[in-house]
């Protein structure tokens, strides 16, 4: 198909699109006002129940808390794919030990620049991230942001050429295990409440007092697994791919497809 | 006040929502990425959602240009 025809096509059909969508966008309220009830009743409501003033948060993972084990659990399968994934297609062979290819790398390809900045950049982030876990259900922030914030310190580490370092400070099986215990204990933290007869994920620990770290429920309990789970999760990832990277040497031979190997970590 | 700054800022998010589409080269697309990721979560700071802007900057200017980055080194480690 040539040029001129592609268009003709292409403009009718984007015609139509945008059409749609300025019809679509009319019928919306107007910028900035919110016509439903169901937001002012929480505002109005969420901290007097709750005791947390991070509403955004009492919302997530108290009143449709429901809704969001399910997307830890998508989060959980998305990562458990992947390293599927890379682990199948893991070699068999090696002729270097990733330390030594690391530290060919680091010598080859990191400048004093990068180094000196993202070394000074793992401590302050690891302490960033572990705030906003805790502080999830006082300010903005939560498990998903505190985790995604954790994640920049192996990241930071494997920036300033210290793959090495990243190895030595994620043993893969503590790994699998942060990622498997953070998804299950939100799930189980719902379970207990169902033990003592209460509905799934009610929020039945004491609601402390508002503004303080201990305060909100189990609120602090639930991101900090999910703070666990989200950072676990993605430097999980990480790390399956830079073994991936670093390792893989020739093809897999045929046969031994499923049988990955984990190297030393 | 607040209208001008939240318009200027959807601005610059449409314009680097543009740089993007127009960057074929994955590696290279990558900055202007970080860069719309980074602007989008000033958007929702803008549009009073400072939760909904950490997750932004967690995802888009973070977690997706580290795999995405990976990923490419995976593949270009396959070629050679």
């Amino acid at each position: 198909m040539n040029a001129r025809a592609r268009l003709a096509l292409f403009l009718p059909a984007a015609a139509v699109a945008a059409g749609l969508l300025v019809w679509g966008f009319t019928g919306l309220p107007g910028f900035g006002r919110y016509p439903g009830p169901y937001g002012d009743v929480i505002n109005r409501h969420g901290v007097h129940q709750r005791h947390a003033t991070n509403v955004v948060n009492t919302i997530v993972f108290d009143y449709r808390g429901f809704d969001t084990v399910g997307e830890e659990f998508i989060l959980f399968a998305a990562v458990m794919g992947v390293t599927l994934l890379l682990r199948l297609q893991r070699s068999e062979e090696e002729e270097e030990t990733p330390e030594e290819e690391a530290a060919e790398r680091a010598r080859t390809q990191t400048s004093d620049a990068v180094h000196l900045a993202a070394t000074a950049m793992v401590v302050p982030s690891v302490t960033l991230g572990l705030y906003v876990v805790i502080h999830g259900h006082l300010t903005p922030g939560g498990g998903f942001q505190g985790g995604g914030v954790l994640f920049t310190a192996p990241v930071f580490l494997y920036l300033a050429g210290r793959y090495v370092d990243f190895r030595r400070l994620t043993p893969v099986s503590l790994l699998d295990f942060g990622e498997g215990a953070g998804a299950a204990g939100f799930a189980v933290i719902g379970l207990g409440a169902m033990a003592v007869g209460y509905p799934y994920l009610a929020n039945i620990i004491g609601k402390g007092v508002k503004g303080s770290v201990f305060s909100g429920g189990d609120l602090l309990l639930i991101n900090l697994c999910v703070g666990l789970e989200v950072a676990a999760g993605f430097v999980f990832i990480a790390w399956e791919f830079m073994e991936q990277t670093l390792m893989v040497r020739s093809a897999v031979p045929r046969g031994f497809e499923g049988s990955g190997r984990r190297g030393k970590g | 006040m607040i209208v001008v700054v939240q318009a200027v800022v959807m601005l610059l998010v449409a314009g680097l929502a543009v740089a993007v589409a127009v960057t074929r080269d994955p590696l290279r697309q990558l900055m202007p990425y970080s860069l719309f990721g980074g602007a989008l979560a000033v958007l929702f700071l803008v549009l009073q959602a400072p939760d909904v802007a950490l997750s932004a900057i967690a995802v888009s200017a973070l977690a997706y240009p580290a795999m995405i980055l990976l990923a490419l080194a995976k593949v270009r480690h396959r070629e050679k």
